[in-house]
């Protein structure tokens, strides 16, 4: 195989199919900001510290700054638009909004997709495996307390909803 | 900031990963996690000419018993040493290491080829390698060869890889009744790297050290490898007074460096600390 500069990929983007040519120097969320008009995926650092370009790959919370838009090719992408469209994660917005665990909202679709993580198979966790869990995602405004409430209730509601047997 | 330009090659199988290796030489940088190459891009510390993408090169992956070994492919995520029961029961050391590696993002893409074929000195991961008398295996076009953890890091970023070469997997030998492991960092952030951290394994026999592999890493430049520790440690019996003296011996061990983290003087305080600590849990094991 040749080494190229420009690619022609096809992947799926919050359950849509897309095809499209890019350079292989573009990262991930560049495509879905500049190329998809996807912008509620927020670019930070572009160095992987601040967590506000997490995004899901084939369901998995990946920095959407580190990788290639060419690595997706193949795969399935969900941003925050996709979740929120979805309603997977409407019970953590609300609290979100009720706890006001944000302010400008720079870091909160990041904070939103890696809380979701786990939300998906909930378990107890004390306030420190939640702060552990969000460690690589900055918040320049909140100073975290109310994220942490916010995600610490929705767990305890899903769990006692029983969303933890499903 | 963005990446600058390169041209980009997706490997499918090894072969063809070296072969692109060698007819791109030092131009050519192995893509695998993309955790601390694309930073280096995006900040434009490197320019390489081509990236080579081992991502689908199945050969790589995997974490598999063979023998008294464990294999471990060089492209297993950090996050699948995390979950392994393999790695939980064959390997402790790795699985209490590896929840201190960055963030779960983060954990998801990272690799243990990638992590080891960096070498920063304050991974946790390559002082693990070195703890665990880990065997490393390095394949190029002319064929492979192994190599121990402990010549595998000479220096700071440094390592006993050709450029031809790919780190193709570890082998690391399987848990045995006797042996224990102790693991602690200092860290400004849960994920950050370490500023100094200590990852140890022991063999135990009638509540006697048979042997004792602790490793500090973070402070050093590299991994080092406690040797007047391990002298102090030789065929006492696990105490309180032993860890005292575990604890005073290592000062000839540390050469630490003064940087933004810390003097030298408070990073020696602090691995001694470490050290205690990491003692204890092999006692208490
Ligand atoms: C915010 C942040 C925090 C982090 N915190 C930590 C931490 O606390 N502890 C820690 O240890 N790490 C940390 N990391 C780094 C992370 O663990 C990386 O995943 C790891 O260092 C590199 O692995 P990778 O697979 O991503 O490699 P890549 O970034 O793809 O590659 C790294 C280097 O290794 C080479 N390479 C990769 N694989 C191979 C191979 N198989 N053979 C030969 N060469 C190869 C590449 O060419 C490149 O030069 C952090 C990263 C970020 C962004
Ligand atoms: S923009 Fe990706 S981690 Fe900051
Ligand atoms: S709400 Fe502003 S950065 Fe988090």
């Amino acid at each position: 195989m040749d080494a190229v500069t420009r690619a022609t990929i096809t992947l799926s983007v919050n359950g849509e199919p897309i095809a499209a040519t890019v350079p292989v120097r573009q990262h991930l969320v560049d495509f879905l900001r500049e190329d998809l008009g996807l912008t509620g995926s927020h670019l930070g650092c572009e160095h992987g510290v601040c967590g506000a370009c997490t995004v899901r790959v084939d369901g998995i919370a990946v920095r959407g700054c580190l990788m290639l838009t060419v690595q997706a090719d193949g795969r399935r992408i969900e941003t925050i638009e996709g979740l929120s469209e979805s309603g997977a994660i409407a019970d953590l917005q609300a609290e979100f909004v009720a706890r006001n665990a944000l302010q400008c909202g720079f870091c909160t679709s990041g904070m939103l997709i890696t809380a979701a993580a786990l939300l998906e198979r909930p378990r107890a966790m004390s306030r420190g495996e939640i702060r552990e869990h969000l460690s690589g995602n900055y918040c320049r405004c909140t100073g975290y307390q109310a994220i942490v409430d916010a995600v610490a209730s929705v767990l305890a509601g899903r769990i006692a909803a029983g969303a933890g047997d499903r | 900031m963005k990446a600058p330009n390169f041209a980009y090659l997706r490997a499918t199988d090894l072969p063809g990963a070296l072969a692109a290796l060698d007819s791109y030489g030092t131009g050519a940088r192995i893509l695998a996690g993309g955790q601390s190459l694309m930073p280096a891009l995006n900040f434009r510390l490197d320019v390489p000419e081509v990236l080579i993408d081992i991502n689908g090169v199945a050969a790589l992956t995997g974490i598999e018993i063979q023998g008294d070994v464990i294999r471990i492919g060089a492209l297993t995520r950090h996050a699948e040493l995390e979950a392994s029961a393999v790695i939980a029961a064959e390997a402790p050391l790795l699985a209490a290491a590896v929840r201190h590696v960055a963030h779960p993002a983060i954990r998801n893409r990272g690799t243990i080829g990638g992590s080891l074929s960096l070498a920063d000195p304050a991974a946790e991961l390559p002082a693990c390698m070195v703890a665990l008398e880990a065997e490393l295996v390095l394949a190029s076009s002319a064929g492979s060869r192994t190599i121990g953890a402990a010549a595998f890091f000479r220096g700071l970023f440094e390592t006993d890889r050709r450029p031809n070469e790919i780190l193709v997997e570890v082998r690391v030998k399987r848990q045995t009744p006797n042996r224990r492991h102790g693991f602690a960092e200092l860290s400004r952030r849960h994920g950050d790297f370490a500023v100094v951290g200590i990852a140890c394994q022991a063999d135990v026999a009638d509540a006697k050290v048979a042997a004792l592999r602790l490793v500090v890493f973070g402070s050093e430049s590299f991994p080092r490898v406690a040797s007047h520790a391990a002298a102090a440690a030789q065929g006492r019996v696990l105490s309180r007074a032993l860890r005292d003296d575990i604890v005073a011996a290592l000062l000839e061990d540390l050469d630490p460096s003064d940087n933004l983290q810390g003097g030298a003087a408070t990073k020696r305080q602090w691995a001694q600390i470490l050290a205690g600590r990491v003692v204890a849990q092999i006692t208490a094991a």
